[in-house]
């Protein structure tokens, strides 16, 4: 008698295609075609609980301890008609005002929508695992047992385990937000309709539509997105700007203590920023403020720095460049000790001024190697919500947009704040925050493309 | 000896370099009183007698500790209690977010899967995403769960928003440790998790130390997140309290704030600074070309 692993391979056999297809029907049941009978059994009872157990968490009461415990019983399809009643709760958002919460109905929705993926994914994983095995047996070697399978498991699965914890809480705290953050944008969520009082719908992308229909929101959302540009530009270019220039200074080559400097520089950056901003909201108040109070002293009038809004602009630019142009000026000083020397001394030979060797050596490199971080720079700077929200509270306010809430020095960002803490227009917010997804979605793609993190490195 | 001088004119090359070198310290001078004057006036405030800061000599007449004294022992300002949430949550925040990510970042750095470009691809995107965005969704879920104004809570949105910078930093680490390290302890027969542990773990101790320090900064300097999420007195962070004490329309206590803010910034300032290089390269770690 043949063994029977080599009968299977003198019939052509289609032991893969088979196993995948009992798998695809139950779990399991592959893997007992291919003779792992405890994965199999593993597997089967898996799905039984799946498919057929009503798994409830309850309390067991003894005396008078109460102990948490679970009940099970026998419901065919329970979890599965429990899924899809979370996901149908979605599509209505709740049918009884007053009772059903529209909000948790679309958070349960996607939390079942992202479970039921989960287990599509697993029964996928069987199926591979019935397919690889009965491509082992189709080849005439043995299936590995229960052991070495989990070994397998464990180092192939190792990069996926291992980065699990971290994964997880990253996807509960930041990235389920971001996904609730869409839906609301496609909701009348606003303080007319408060759930669990009334029922939310889906309005499509009438959010979107009334942000630039309505004159007055039109204005405001123009000119406050125009702002967020000027500001983010302006303040990153600002900020390198001087940082590099500082840096140049310092780099002097007969300048002395030139470490104990550049540590006093780097003070702003060093003190927690809304202790600065609220010093320097003190600083530049109208009537009791230091720098009115200097200004007067040397003979100029008072200036509204917080309340005109021309000077509240100023004011939160340089205010943001205090605060900002220490960080650059130490990346560029890392640069600047960098460049070659030699280059320099060829300079000399040929007979450059400072300013030629400046704007034809130092500046060329220096925004060679600060581009990505440019880049980051004005991405932090579209969404610096603190130092606008801390400074002026984005005012002054601006009369013709009074409806809208947004003020002089409002960013997108400040603003959203505003319309859902103060206004409760949580949809609008939502609205806008996707406007900004897109935004530096974008920025951070391109940033993708230009970094080298994942071309040049070697691994194993 | 060739020197080389150059007659442009009225100053010998010794002259303009000289020259140069005044306008330098000068340029460095002006620059160190603008970057603390702030901070200088914020320390004259705190030892500031009355609570007006009418003053404006650098020492204000009559100067005093008083205003330290009074926020010490304040009955409106539990200081210490707020001090204590935010060592607390700092020191809470900064060990889970390093269990976390030390694992990933080895994984991102060193090993070869599917989906890791995808997952490099994530941390890129979100780390750039402020948490202020998803706000009401964050506040919906945190109510939901009942953890709003808790400590649990805040931790929770604070250790997620650190995954992807500290695992992004952490793999910039990595990425210069050897992988011939790896290659040996393979051909010896060390699992997977063992060559994590035991080789390349104890390797990365400085960066997780800068990982540490970044996460246990945070409620120090976070306002925004702990000033939505937080609203009883007795849970506040050092930032909200302070805050608080000068946002209200009805009472500013400037010089209470002063000195609150002396005594808290001063610990982050001198952790910040000792530390400058690190966190200079970290933040940078990922963007610099090299």
């Amino acid at each position: 008698m043949k063994p029977e692993s080599s009968t299977n391979i003198s019939t052509n056999s289609n032991q893969r295609w088979m196993s995948s297809l009992f798998s695809a029907l139950f779990m399991g049941l592959g893997q007992l075609k291919n003779k792992q009978y405890l994965k199999g059994i593993l597997f089967i009872i898996y799905q039984s609980i799946i498919w057929f157990i009503n798994i409830d968490i309850t309390s067991l009461v003894l005396g008078n301890i109460k102990l948490p415990g679970i009940s099970l019983s026998f419901e065919p399809f329970y979890l599965l008609n429990y899924l899809q009643q979370k996901i149908y709760g979605v599509y209505t958002l709740g049918t009884i005002p007053g009772e059903d919460h529209s909000l948790f109905f679309l958070i349960e929705g996607l939390v079942a929508i992202i479970f039921t993926f989960i287990l599509i994914g697993i029964h996928i994983f069987n199926i591979v695992d019935a397919y690889k095995n009965g491509k082992l047996v189709d080849q005439g070697e043995e299936t590995p047992d229960f052991s070495k399978s989990w070994d397998n498991f464990l180092e192939a699965g190792f990069p996926y385990i291992g980065m699990s914890p971290g994964m997880v809480v990253l996807l509960v705290a930041t990235v389920f937000p971001v996904i609730f953050t869409i839906c609301l944008a496609f909701v009348n969520y606003d303080a007319n309709h408060l759930p669990p009082g009334q029922i939310l719908s889906w309005i499509g992308l009438r959010n979107f539509k009334d942000l630039v229909m309505f004159t007055q929101w039109k204005g405001a959302f123009v000119s406050v997105f125009t702002w967020t540009v000027i500001w983010a530009i302006a303040s990153t270019i600002l900020s390198y700007g001087l940082g590099l220039f500082v840096a140049v200074v310092l780099n002097h080559e007969h300048i002395k203590f030139r470490n104990v400097f550049r540590t006093i520089l780097l003070v702003p950056w060093a003190i927690p920023a809304f202790v600065s901003i609220l010093i320097w909201r003190y600083l530049l108040n109208y009537n009791f403020g230091h720098i009115n109070k200097m200004l007067m002293l040397i003979g100029f009038d008072k200036i509204q720095w917080l309340s005109d809004p021309l000077y509240a602009k100023l004011a939160i630019l340089m205010v943001n460049l205090w605060l900002s142009f220490p960080f650059a000026m130490a990346v560029c000083s890392g640069i600047l000790q960098s460049i070659s020397e030699t280059l320099y001394e060829a300079a000399i030979v040929d007979g450059a001024t400072i300013l030629q060797k400046f704007f034809h050596i130092t500046l060329p490199l220096v925004v060679r190697q600060v581009t990505p971080l440019l880049i980051m720079q004005f991405a932090f700077q579209f969404n610096n919500f603190g130092i606008i929200f801390l400074l002026n509270d984005g005012g002054p306010p601006v009369f013709k947009f009074s409806s809208t809430g947004a003020g002089g020095t409002d960013i997108l960002i400040s603003w959203v704040y505003k319309l859902v803490i103060r206004k409760g227009l949580y949809s609008y917010g939502a609205a806008i925050s996707i406007i900004i997804f897109f935004m530096i979605a974008g920025f951070s793609v391109y940033q993708f493309r230009q970094s080298d993190a994942f071309k040049e490195e070697e691994l194993r | 000896m060739a020197q080389i001088k150059e007659d442009d004119g009225f100053l010998t090359a010794e002259q303009k370099s000289n020259l140069g070198l005044i306008a330098s310290y000068g340029v460095v001078i002006v620059m160190i009183i603008i970057a603390l004057y702030p901070t200088i006036w914020i320390l004259s405030a705190s030892i500031n007698p009355n609570n007006s800061l009418s003053s404006s000599s650098l020492i204000p007449a009559g100067a005093t500790l008083d205003n330290f004294k009074e926020l010490i022992f304040s009955n409106d300002y539990p200081f210490f209690v707020w001090y204590w949430n935010s060592i607390k949550l700092g020191v809470l925040s900064s060990i889970i977010a390093v269990m976390l990510t030390a694992m990933s970042g080895y994984i991102y750095a060193k090993l070869d899967f599917w989906g890791r470009e995808y997952g490099l691809m994530l941390f890129l995107v979100i780390q750039m995403f402020p948490p202020m965005m998803a706000i009401v969704a964050i506040y919906v879920l945190l109510s939901m769960f009942g953890l709003l104004d808790t400590h649990t809570g805040l931790l929770i949105i604070y250790t997620g928003g650190a995954v992807p910078f500290a695992s992004w930093m952490l793999k910039g680490y990595f990425d210069s440790i050897p992988t011939s390290l790896i290659h040996a302890a393979k051909i010896d027969g060390a699992s997977q998790f063992r060559i994590f542990w035991q080789i390349m773990l104890p390797l990365a101790k400085p960066m997780l130390a800068v990982v540490a320090m970044f996460n246990f900064i945070r409620p120090f300097s976070d306002f925004i997140l702990a000033s939505l999420l937080l609203q009883s007195q007795e849970q506040l962070t050092l930032a909200v309290g302070l805050y608080r004490m000068v946002a209200s329309q009805f009472s500013q206590d400037w010089t209470m704030f002063a000195a609150g803010a002396v005594i808290s910034a001063i610990p982050v300032m001198v952790l910040f600074l000792s530390m400058q290089q690190y966190f200079i390269s970290g933040l940078s770690a990922g963007a610099t070309k090299e």
